[in-house]
């Protein structure tokens, strides 16, 4: 159909494409795993999403993605107070944090005189009522405000719907660095550097402080043994309207996903094929071997590379497998391909060409860019 | 991130091309770009008493 026949007004906005800003919002992509802790300050399980522990807060809570969801999703993420008992002190804190890439916002013009509204619409569930505070946060943290929203019905799903005025000062990132910050809040010490004032109007920010609660916040979540708290279809989109959740293949989500974050691993360990040939290599010397992984997706930046353990991978060479001691990740590495640098003990045969293979279900390559 | 050690890694002109890190209990080869928040990490890391990015072997 020609464009000019298409009748705009008798579309509805819900099938406009590309809405939602946020990346793996319904949680579906999970290349790191699907259960975790938050045994360090960053702990990415579900793509694109970070869950954290502040302050010498300790490792209290179990994540994971879990099947269960609202009506049209599969997936959400779940954290677990695992039976911990804690008082929280001092700037102990936990939170649920997405932080966007700078060139995917800049067109809201935030922290200039046409800042555009958004709003943030998403489906949670938790065993403790309550409220809690989503948090938005400029890139040095000069400016926050707190949209609040409450459990109102324990184990129950509930989708919150805050809209977020375009702010019109504050420093947010560009290009491909980070462009602020969108934190569910999960705990936090009340009348600490954890809390802003700023509730439902942009303020002035910490400078620093992942600020996690306002006044109101409950802090059941950290002090509930067994208490839960869960989120999907997580969705901003521009102007002061929730639509419905804008629902991307699996595919698209991936892709997306791995601009940030890319892990190489066997593609079915529980159905028999527990190897993954990973890329090519040639020798340079007898203990060096150079191979090239064009990565799926550009990524954000040159990633680091890491490998779950050297004895889960085998460099094949002529005839022989060599053992490998170490990946260094090569200095004509970019955004799109990694040159990786691996060395094996001793028996390789310069000029002599062979590859790389993850020999278990459990090993794998990672590279990250994430921010 | 909790960064407990970082040393250069050299390419095949012995040149400086990357840091080896162990960041969160994760053995990282992080590459010199200014735009990966863990090489940010690590320069920030250096700045502090005491810590030092190793010369590569």
């Amino acid at each position: 159909m020609a464009v000019s026949r298409i009748n705009e007004a008798g579309l509805d906005v819900n099938q406009y494409g590309n809405r939602n800003l946020i990346i793996n919002g319904a949680m579906q992509v999970a290349q790191r795993g699907t259960s975790g802790t938050l045994a360090a300050t960053n702990n990415f399980l579900v793509d694109r999403f970070t869950g954290s522990r502040l302050g010498g807060l300790a490792d209290i809570f179990d994540t994971a993605q879990v099947s269960d969801a609202p009506d049209d999703f599969t997936y959400s993420y779940k954290l677990t107070q695992d039976g911990t008992s804690v008082t929280l002190s001092g700037t102990n804190a936990s939170m649920f944090q997405y932080r966007p890439e700078g060139q995917d916002f800049a067109h809201l013009n935030w922290g200039t005189s046409s800042a555009k509204s958004v709003t943030l619409s998403f489906y949670v569930k938790s065993s403790v009522t309550g409220t809690l505070a989503v948090i938005s946060t400029s890139s040095n943290s000069d400016q926050d405000i707190a949209k609040e929203y409450t459990i109102n019905s324990a184990n129950t799903w509930e989708r919150k719907t805050l809209t977020i005025p375009g702010p019109t000062s504050g420093t947010w990132g560009t290009g491909n660095s980070v462009f602020g910050y969108f934190t569910w809040g999960i705990c936090g010490v009340l009348g600490s550097a954890r809390e802003t004032s700023n509730i439902d109007a942009w303020g002035t920010g910490s400078g620093g402080t992942s600020i996690t609660v306002t006044a109101n916040s409950t802090n059941a979540l950290a002090t509930t043994s067994g208490a839960t708290w869960q989120i999907t279809g997580v969705q901003l989109e521009v102007g002061d309207t929730a639509t419905d959740f804008e629902h991307r293949s699996y595919a698209d989500e991936l892709a997306r996903c791995q601009r940030y974050y890319y892990r190489m691993k066997p593609i079915n360990p529980s159905g028999g094929v527990a190897h993954a040939g990973a890329f090519n290599t040639h020798a340079r010397t007898s203990t060096e071997l150079y191979g090239v992984v064009h990565l799926p997706t550009a990524m954000r930046t040159t990633p680091s590379l890491a490998i779950s353990a050297t004895g889960d991978m085998t460099a094949y060479h002529a005839a022989i497998s060599l053992t490998v001691s170490s990946f260094t990740m090569g200095g004509m590495s970019t955004a799109a391909s990694a040159e990786i640098n691996v060395t094996v003990n001793s028996g390789g045969t310069a000029g002599y060409a062979g590859w790389i293979r993850i020999n278990k279900a459990t090993g794998y390559i990672e590279f990250d860019s994430e921010l | 991130m909790n960064i407990t050690s970082a040393q250069y890694q050299q390419d095949m002109d012995g040149d400086n091309c990357a840091v080896q890190a162990v960041i969160d209990g994760v053995t990282w080869s992080v590459p010199m770009d200014t735009s990966n928040t863990q090489y940010q990490a690590i320069l920030e890391w250096a700045e502090e008493d005491g810590n030092e990015i190793q010369a590569a072997e």
